[in-house]
């Protein structure tokens, strides 16, 4: 090739162009990409409205908005529907997009400063909250909290949210992301079969192993759990240290303390209640090695009797779940001596909603975040996407929702204050994976619980050297 | 035009042409190389520009991480595995289509049927790993629902009970990896082979039968070490791999980036992963990329040195 001295021949040339296009041409559009940052378009919104009591905002009659939102486990029906309502009532164009790629579609409009009027900025491509949040690119919602509520123009919205929403959408001092989406995490049971069985809630540990038993000697499996990801035994686990222990078992492991799990009796009669599971064979063959949605499966073929999982099971399980399946929640049972009741629940919420604070049509952005605060809008997603809002009795009790969706709301109203939720997987990522090994460990029964313990307490001790523990501590 | 106005019209060509490429190359590879090494010097997370000088201390904990060395070792044992089996089974399986049929006098052919092999044989490499991962997740599924399980149960062999949960016992894991790739790779290996043979002049092996060489003598003697070229060139491909392996095990086994249960089935690109994007402990990850990338030029020179012997021309 080319050795024959007649310098570069015809064929080499061409090969060569070829690989020479196929490196330039994404090469290109990415150099094109980065150059279209910084220049301010300088997008004029539309005229105000006048700023009255119903339109706190001064939304302008007739304009348009722009709505993005993550198509993840929720879908986008939910926002086509708001936005339907949105535009009905304020004689409003919207343009909608629903995908996966947040970042990918955004990140170039945040620079261009034209970024859309409402983002639903969730999703593992999510632009970070906090990294937008110091560019000073979202818009202090605190004024949609002072605004009058819809429902009852009496109350302000932030009357009308669940506790702990303001907080978790607070970056440096400042309100800038509304979690929207209030998650419950326990286990979950087929109502008709346990119609078909006779067999009651079980309110104590005791009770659930009993039902447990029953089931494997009706040929079901008692618990089965999505083991390739030992995030779900997790929630049994911890819940039970916290139900058990009390809140105080709780924060000491999030502030990493020394006897967070060693020493603490609450810790061994927790993951004591777990290993009992196992050792007694009450677990669903094979669910060891399966992923969520293969062992969900299994679950929703009656071939297990209870699955741990946070509130958004159904919406994820809509197509494998039988019509008369009838999906309940139930929160982790507790243990003798427990401090925190059985109704007590893990929750937190999820989805943050934000405004861009160079939004075109910005007061649009900030009226379509109180509405999504209104018991109509939040009624519209609890239908359309099977979960539960930050909104208080957000859903309309006369509205018929799927089982699983109502059951979780019973069990938000049964909580009342009695909600818990653990911050170390936030804070220190290789604690939790380090924990969450340890749990798989014993569920394949190849640790003993007080090693489960030792394990744990060794994750956490690492933890307490990272140089962010000192940043982090709840009180 | 003159010779010289000729030559020199062509060195700007030639220049033309590859001053690009070579920029690129330098920009988006040999650049980021750079990068990563000065980085494994830092205490940068990933998500803030700044960062601390921190010298030799990442490499100092990398000697102690456990789960780095259990991750090394896993590698090890892979390039070990990996390119022997799949070059063996590969040479074997090319030989039989290509030379180890016998029928009539001097013919040089393959087994019966041997054009239909050589198709059947190259379907996996078809596949990419993420097909690939989904299939052998179907095979390997710890419930009856798995195939092998399934089979096995129908057999009486395992407790429907109790099956086999393959990718989460320790002991079983990096095998089943093993399994994967060498079903996915001995395909393509077979058809590079079968080239590599075609193009022996086949009197070279109507001598040998005349001599009365069986199919083993004819093929250690004379088919192995005309081949030799092309079985070095995959060696040091499937090392390569076998030092990778990062798409296999992050989609297959549990954990972060995968590497479960407990750490049994870690490969080196995993433990990275996680450290860089999940832990938020990047300028650790990047020590781990300078030593990936130490480790396989090594391995390859090594390979490339260990394996050189005499070419035969033909």
């Amino acid at each position: 090739m080319g050795s024959t001295g007649e310098g570069i021949g015809r064929r080499d040339l061409i090969k060569r162009s070829v690989a020479l296009g196929l490196i330039s041409v994404p090469t290109m559009s990415f150099l094109s990409a980065c150059a279209s940052g910084g220049e301010d378009t300088s997008t004029k919104g539309p005229d105000k409205g006048a700023v009255t009591k119903e339109n706190p905002f001064g939304v302008a009659k007739g304009g348009k908005l722009d709505v993005v939102v993550f198509k993840g486990g929720f879908g986008d029906d939910y926002a086509k529907a708001w936005e339907a309502a949105f535009d009905k009532k304020w004689g409003t164009t919207s343009s909608h997009l629903g995908t996966q790629e947040i970042a990918a579609k955004l990140q170039a409009r945040f620079n261009g400063g034209n970024p859309p009027d409402v983002i639903d900025d969730s999703g593992a491509q999510q632009i970070k909250v906090d990294v937008l949040a110091k560019g000073g690119q979202l818009a202090e919602l605190t004024q949609v909290l002072d605004a009058p509520s819809l429902d009852d123009p009496a109350k302000k919205v932030r009357d009308m949210l669940l506790p702990g929403t303001v907080e978790q959408g607070t970056q440096g001092g400042k309100f800038v992301a509304l979690y929207y989406v209030y998650t419950v995490f326990g286990l979950w049971y087929s109502g008709k079969l346990f119609k078909e069985k006779g067999w009651a809630e079980p309110k104590t540990w005791d009770e659930f192993l009993d039902i447990c038993t029953k089931a494997k000697a009706a040929g079901i499996g008692g618990l089965a759990h999505q083991g390739k990801f030992p995030y779900y035994i997790n929630v049994v686990i911890m819940d039970l240290i916290a139900k058990k222990g009390g809140l105080e078992a709780m924060k000491a492991i999030d502030n990493l303390e020394p006897n967070a799990f060693e020493g603490n009796p609450a810790a061994l009669a927790a993951v004591e209640a777990v290993y009992e599971v196992v050792e007694k064979d009450l677990l669903m063959a094979g669910t060891n090695g399966l992923t969520h949605t293969e062992s969900q499966t299994a679950w929703n073929q009656y071939k297990a009797a209870f699955i741990p999982s946070g509130s958004w099971l159904e919406n994820e399980q809509l197509k494998q779940t039988p019509e008369d399946f009838d999906m309940k929640f139930l929160p982790v049972p507790t243990l003798a001596d427990s401090k925190l009741p059985f109704e007590a629940i893990r929750a937190g919420a999820g989805e943050p909603f934000i405004v861009p604070e160079k939004a075109a049509n910005k007061a649009g952005g900030l009226e379509f975040l109180r509405s999504m605060l209104s018991r109509e809008w939040s009624t519209i997603f609890a239908q359309q996407a099977n979960s539960l809002t930050v909104v208080k009795d957000g859903v309309d009790p006369n509205v018929k929702l799927r089982p699983g969706t109502a059951s979780a709301v019973t069990a938000v109203k049964a909580a009342g204050s009695n909600t818990f939720s653990y911050l170390y997987p936030d804070w220190y990522s290789e604690m939790d994976t380090e924990i969450q090994n340890a749990s798989n460990e014993l569920m394949a029964k190849r640790i003993q619980p007080k090693e489960w313990i030792k394990r744990a307490q060794a994750a956490v001790d690492k933890a307490a050297k990272d140089p962010n523990a000192k940043n982090n501590h709840r009180s | 035009m003159s010779q010289v106005a000729q030559g020199k019209g062509r060195i700007g060509f030639i220049a033309g042409f590859l001053f690009l490429p070579l920029a690129l190359y330098l920009t988006f590879v040999i650049w980021p190389y750079i990068q990563t090494f000065g980085y494994s010097f830092t205490n940068w997370s990933g998500q803030s520009p700044t960062f601390d000088f921190v010298g030799l201390d990442n490499y100092a904990a990398l000697m102690k991480d456990e789960v780095f060395r259990g991750a090394l070792w896993h590698n090890l044992l892979l390039l070990v595995f990996v390119p022997t089996v799949t070059i063996l089974l590969a040479l074997f399986f090319a030989f039989m289509v290509n030379v180890g049929g016998r029928s009539g006098a001097g013919g040089v052919r393959g087994v019966r049927g041997s054009s239909v092999y050589k198709i059947v044989y190259f379907f996996p490499q078809v596949l990419s790993l993420a097909i690939l991962a989904v299939l052998f997740g179907a095979v390997y599924r710890s419930d009856e629902g798995g195939l092998l399980n399934g089979f096995l149960t129908k057999l009486g062999l395992v407790d429907p009970a109790h099956p086999v949960e393959w990718l989460n016992q320790p002991n079983l894991v990096v095998w089943c990896l093993l399994l994967v790739v060498v079903w996915h790779g001995v395909g393509f290996y077979l058809v590079l082979f079968s080239a590599a043979m075609q193009s022996v002049p086949k009197d070279i092996y109507e001598a040998a039968l005349l001599d009365g060489a069986g199919r083993a003598q004819t093929f250690l003697k004379v088919t192995l070490p005309l081949l030799w070229d092309s079985v070095q060139t995959s060696a040091v491909y499937l090392g390569i791999a076998a030092m990778d392996m990062f798409v296999l095990v992050s989609t297959m086994t549990s954990g972060q980036f995968g590497g479960g249960p407990d750490h049994h089935s870690e490969v080196m690109a995993t433990v990275l992963m996680r450290n860089f994007l999940y832990f938020g402990k990047s300028g650790y990850a990047c020590a781990m990329g300078v030593v990936m990338l130490v480790l396989t030029m090594i391995l390859s020179i090594v390979t490339l040195r260990a394996t050189r012997r005499e070419r035969i021309e033909f």
